[in-house]
Parts: C-alpha cells; structure tokens; sequence
C-alpha cells in the first residue's frame, strides 16, 4: 500500500526532457525509406527468376551498391525505432525491457553491419 | 506486460433479469454491467426491461427510470442531464459516449451499458477517476503569467487569438476519449492521454499564457507525451466532436519547432 497522493505519482520523476528527437527520427527514416523502398521492391521484381549472375551484376554497380547500404542502414535504424516502441508499450516489467532493449539493439547493429559488410563484398 | 484479458475476479456473468409488466408494447431492454466491492462476488449483467411509451427519449432517462422505479441499488454519475458536465460518461453498445446526449433509438436491439472500460470500478458504472484527475492537475490547467496583471482590465486578446482556442475550450473532461485510447489503456500511469493533453494545448496555444516553453518541458516525455500512436480512437469517441488527436499532432509540431 502507498499514501503517496495521485498528483505525487503522476509527477513521479518528473520529465525525461526527451523524446521529441526519437519521434521525429521515426518520421525522417519513414520519408527517405519511401523512395527507397519503391527503388528497392520494383529492383527485386524486375529481377524474378533472373539468375545468380544477373544479381550479381546487378550488385556490382557502386550506384546500386550505394543505394542497398543506404536502404538497409535506415529501414533497420527505422525498425529499431519502431521495436523500441513497441518493448516500451507493452512491457512493463523493468527487466524483460531491458532484456528485449538490449536484444533488439544487439540484433538490428549485428543485421545490419552483416547485410553491409555482404553489400561491400560483392561490390567492391 | 499490458493485459489483454480480464483479471479472473474481473470476468462476469449473467445476473438478474427483471422482466417489465407482459402487456407493454413497445419494450427495450437494457443489459447494464453490475459490481460492488461490498458483496465480494463477480462482476453481473443485470437486464433490465424498460416501457417506452413511459421513458424519456436518451440512455440516461432509462438509466433514471431504472433508479427511481425498478432497482435503487444501480450506480451512476450524472448531473446536467445536457452534455455539459461530462459526469455520465460510461460504454453504450461498445463505444464510449455521454449517456444523456444519446438517443437509445439509435441502438438497434438490447441496449448494452459498461463503465468506462480500463478504469478501476468504485462501483457499478462509476469508474475511478483519480489518476485523470491528478493528470489534469499535473499540466497546471491556469493561466500562467510573468508579466503583472493589469490594474483596473483584464489581460487583453485579440479576437483571432480568442479563435485558437476554439475545438478546445469546449472539452468537458468526461474521459470518453482517454479511456477509448489502448496506448493509455496500457499506460496510463506514464501517458497523460488523449484529454489532458488537450486540455494542454488549449494552455499552450491561448496567447495570454506566457509558460508556453515551461508547459512544453513539462512534456518533453517519450510517455507523457509521445506515447499517442495516432489511433485516433480519441476524434471517434469523443461526445463533443473534439479531435484530442489533432491536438496532440500540434503540440509535437510546436516540440520540433523550438529545436530550430
């Protein structure tokens, strides 16, 4: 039981002062994911059924290269976001949220560097 | 983790029926969630069965009628009967509304009546508000000022300022809206919630009020503030036809704009 009053709670530990640069980071990742991601999808699809080779021709431009770092560095960063969000609305105890923090941070940085390190490897 | 079930002594059941006189024509029956904390049992749904041709037009004069000539032990708030007071906000046929500004013709069938749903129960359809209150408290919802008041007037505004406040003003903080919100269903000891916030912005933006920048610290807050996922269950809800939404999409818009 808490005699704490219901304004002492409310207040709590006051203001984080943040939260604005999180939120606005969402909306500036979703614009430039917009054009990325239709170059990304009609790519894919203009390449159905084509073989290993076509790929990675295809892979081997610097433009195109530079264009799949681009698209994967911020649909992850865009994906972190949006996970962070999700583990801070539904969980609340204070250690399954850390865990899961931690775990979608680790996962996006190591899926990420993996997917660039591979881009770089056939292009370079 | 947020609950999407109810808690076991939360669950209800059918409860009693109290079937109306058999020569009466035209009857609407009224299924109404029934809890005290007194009697230790279950949540029950009690139905009522209501004559038409001896009833006010809106839910409220059923809910009065079953008060004062059926069952005395039914619980509710209510006061202005006019959609001005906002104390009979509660969940009629699954959406939250004001039970005097609703027409029970405009629910086909039995008409079913919750509390506000996600809210602690005192008791039957009267849910607890003190955590909304204290929300509202914790915004400062007066007028803040560091230049000294006038002698002899009043503090000025033009007639276009007076407009910003318009869509605001007009919230009566019956609830309906923050208890439709599942971002505050889950978070409401953090999230201030669709009302409070814009009953924020109706500070923020009146031009006579000069803590706009301490107002907007105050919820520079990944919770207080930015947990609405513009769900937009608020615009839908609310009885007044207020867009708490919208308000809440501007105080982000004034957020970015004093970072440059």
């Amino acid at each position: 039981m808490s005699l704490r009053s219901p304004l002492g709670k409310v207040r709590g530990l006051g203001s984080a002062k943040n939260g604005t640069h999180h939120w606005w980071m969402q909306k500036v990742s979703a614009v430039a994911l917009v054009p990325l991601t239709i170059w990304f999808v009609s790519s894919i699809v203009q390449m159905t059924r084509a073989d290993y080779e076509v790929v990675i021709n295809w892979m081997n431009s610097p433009i195109v290269a530079v264009l799949m770092l681009l698209f994967v560095t911020t649909g992850i960063y865009h994906l972190k976001l949006g996970l962070q969000v999700i583990i801070e609305d539904y969980i609340h105890s204070e250690g399954s949220k850390v865990f899961l923090q931690m775990l979608v941070t680790f996962s996006c940085v190591a899926v990420g560097t993996t997917a660039g390190f591979s881009i770089l490897k056939i292009a370079l | 983790m947020a609950e999407f079930k109810l808690p076991k002594n939360s669950t209800y059941k059918k409860g009693k029926v109290w079937a109306s006189d058999s020569d009466i024509t035209r009857v609407k029956r009224f299924n109404i969630y029934r809890w005290n904390e007194d009697d230790g049992e279950n949540p029950r749904i009690d139905t009522y069965e209501i004559d038409l041709d001896k009833c006010g037009p809106m839910v409220l004069d059923a809910l009065i009628k079953i008060k004062n000539e059926i069952d005395p032990t039914l619980t509710f708030r209510r006061s202005c009967r006019e959609g001005v007071c906002g104390s009979c906000a509660m969940n009629i046929g699954g959406k939250n509304t004001l039970a005097c500004t609703i027409d029970m013709a405009s629910y086909k069938g039995d008409v079913n009546i919750f509390p506000l749903p996600h809210m602690d129960v005192v008791k039957d359809l009267v849910p607890d508000l003190t955590n909304f209150y204290a929300q509202y408290a914790s915004i400062k919802p007066w007028m803040q000022t560091q230049t000294p008041a006038p002698s002899g007037t009043e503090r000025l505004q033009s007639p276009e300022d007076r407009l910003k406040i318009d869509g605001l003003y007009e919230c009566v903080l019956c609830a309906c809206c923050s208890a439709s919100c599942p971002s505050y269903w889950w978070n409401s000891d953090k999230y201030l919630g669709p009302a409070v916030l814009l009953q924020a912005y109706r500070w923020l933006v009146d031009t006579r009020d000069e803590n706009t920048g301490e107002r907007l610290d105050n919820l520079e807050d990944s919770f207080r503030l930015y947990r609405c996922h513009t769900i937009m269950n608020c615009a839908n809800a609310c009885p007044k036809g207020l867009n708490p939404a919208k308000a809440i999409a501007e105080i982000k818009k004034m957020m970015v704009a004093r970072q440059g």
